[in-house]
């Protein structure tokens, strides 16, 4: 049988590999693929700790439906962000997108 | 429990072992001769011109975009679909709900055109 | 060890692996691969945890739209086939610092939390996942307010995305 706690270390480990890439990358894009990494990782934690809790409550797969979701909807948005300034600027380097910088 | 699985492991494995015998034998017994034409990009007999990675329109993007989220959508409806003889009317409603309000995207995604193809 | 044990280790070196390839190579494409490979290794461990629903919708979802469509956006915006230059911007030793802070502070807070080594009970005899999903999804005592808050979020970014990438006429 597998401890919870292996669960929990992969899932920190996975965090942080994931906020490495959204503060390091320098492309709009492998910022998002970031950000995906981070949600999966809570979403491990999710789906492990309702398997480990209590199995009469379902909440943690409810929530992790709603990660999902959330997922979907922020690469939609956001792809369609970094097309949009793709189009208008043409780059996609998150450092060179300054206009509001003073 | 993960006896279930079993079977769709066994497809994986053989899936990979079938695409690297596959790919095994070619490299083993296939005739190597590297020429200059023969490295080109396929194009269906013309030689290619510019860069082959043109920018696709955003077309494309935007019907990734509503696959996407009704996708998502089917992800809600399945389990509802499961429970839904248990639910009754109160569960019809609530999926109406559902639907009405994504409907409204939908609706602004066609008057918008996103639907259209030129 | 048993085989489960063994089947875990093998994903998680697989979505490790995969994640710091993810944030690392140079190729955005094959960054995009990676996650793929990444998400895989989750689908595996939702298996596991006996989340059978969860695992199709990882792989037909996650993998099946939401990876196709960063390579997707990837194919729309790059200009070489290869990107040029450095990857990663001034910042990145700070980023590396913060990133293994974070997991250290995480791996110190599990470590000094008793529910850490719980064991999963069994299943009960008869539990279908899907069932208790639905159940709950649409219970007045239960999730029913974030479904419907689910699809005004649907909306939104059905909206957004729409009007953002659309092309003007």
């Amino acid at each position: 049988m597998i401890p919870l706690s292996w669960y929990l270390i992969l899932a920190a480990a996975l965090f942080s590999v994931g906020l490495f890439g959204v503060l390091a990358r320098k492309n709009a894009i492998a910022i998002l693929l970031g950000v995906e990494l981070m949600l999966n990782a809570v979403n491990i934690n999710l789906v492990a700790f309702w398997r480990y809790g209590s199995l009469a409550s379902i909440a943690g797969q409810v929530f992790a439906i709603i990660v999902f979701a959330v997922a979907a909807a922020e690469v939609a948005v956001g792809l369609g962000l970094v097309i949009s300034v793709y189009r208008r600027r043409n780059t996609v380097v998150a450092d060179e997108l300054d206009l509001m910088k003073w | 429990m993960l006896f279930e699985y079993i079977a769709i492991a066994t497809l994986i494995v053989l899936a990979v072992i079938v695409a690297l015998i596959a790919i095994g034998l070619g490299e083993l017994f296939g005739p190597k001769k590297k020429m200059e034409e023969k490295s080109m990009p396929y194009e269906s007999g013309m030689t290619p011109y510019g860069p082959g990675t043109r920018r696709m329109p955003v077309r494309f993007y935007l019907i990734a975009v509503l696959f996407i989220l009704f996708d998502i959508e089917v992800v809600f409806f399945l389990p509802w679909a499961i429970v839904f003889r248990q639910l009754g009317l109160f569960g019809l409603i609530e999926m109406a709900v559902f639907i009405a309000i994504l409907l409204v995207g939908y609706i602004y995604a066609w008057k918008k055109g996103a639907l259209e193809w030129e | 060890m048993t085989a489960i044990q063994i089947i875990f280790i093998l994903s998680a070196l697989v979505i490790l692996g995969a994640a710091v390839m993810v944030v690392s190579t140079r190729n955005l494409v094959h960054a995009a691969l990676y996650l793929v490979a990444t998400l895989f290794g989750v689908a595996v461990l939702y298996a596991i945890l006996d989340a059978t629903f969860l695992t199709v919708v990882q792989v037909v979802v996650y993998i099946g739209a939401i990876a196709i469509l960063f390579i997707f956006a990837i194919m729309l915006t790059r200009r070489e086939m290869r990107d040029q230059g450095e990857q990663l911007n001034k910042g990145w030793g700070a980023a590396a610092l913060i990133g293994l802070l974070t997991f250290g502070g995480l791996f110190m807070l599990l470590n000094n939390w008793r529910g850490v080594n719980a064991t999963a009970a069994a299943l009960p005899s008869g539990f279908d996942g899907v069932v208790e999903l639905g159940t709950a999804l649409v219970s007045t005592d239960a999730f029913v307010l974030p479904f419907e808050v689910a699809s005004v979020l649907l909306l939104a970014a059905l909206i957004g995305a729409v009007y953002v990438a659309g092309t003007k006429k």
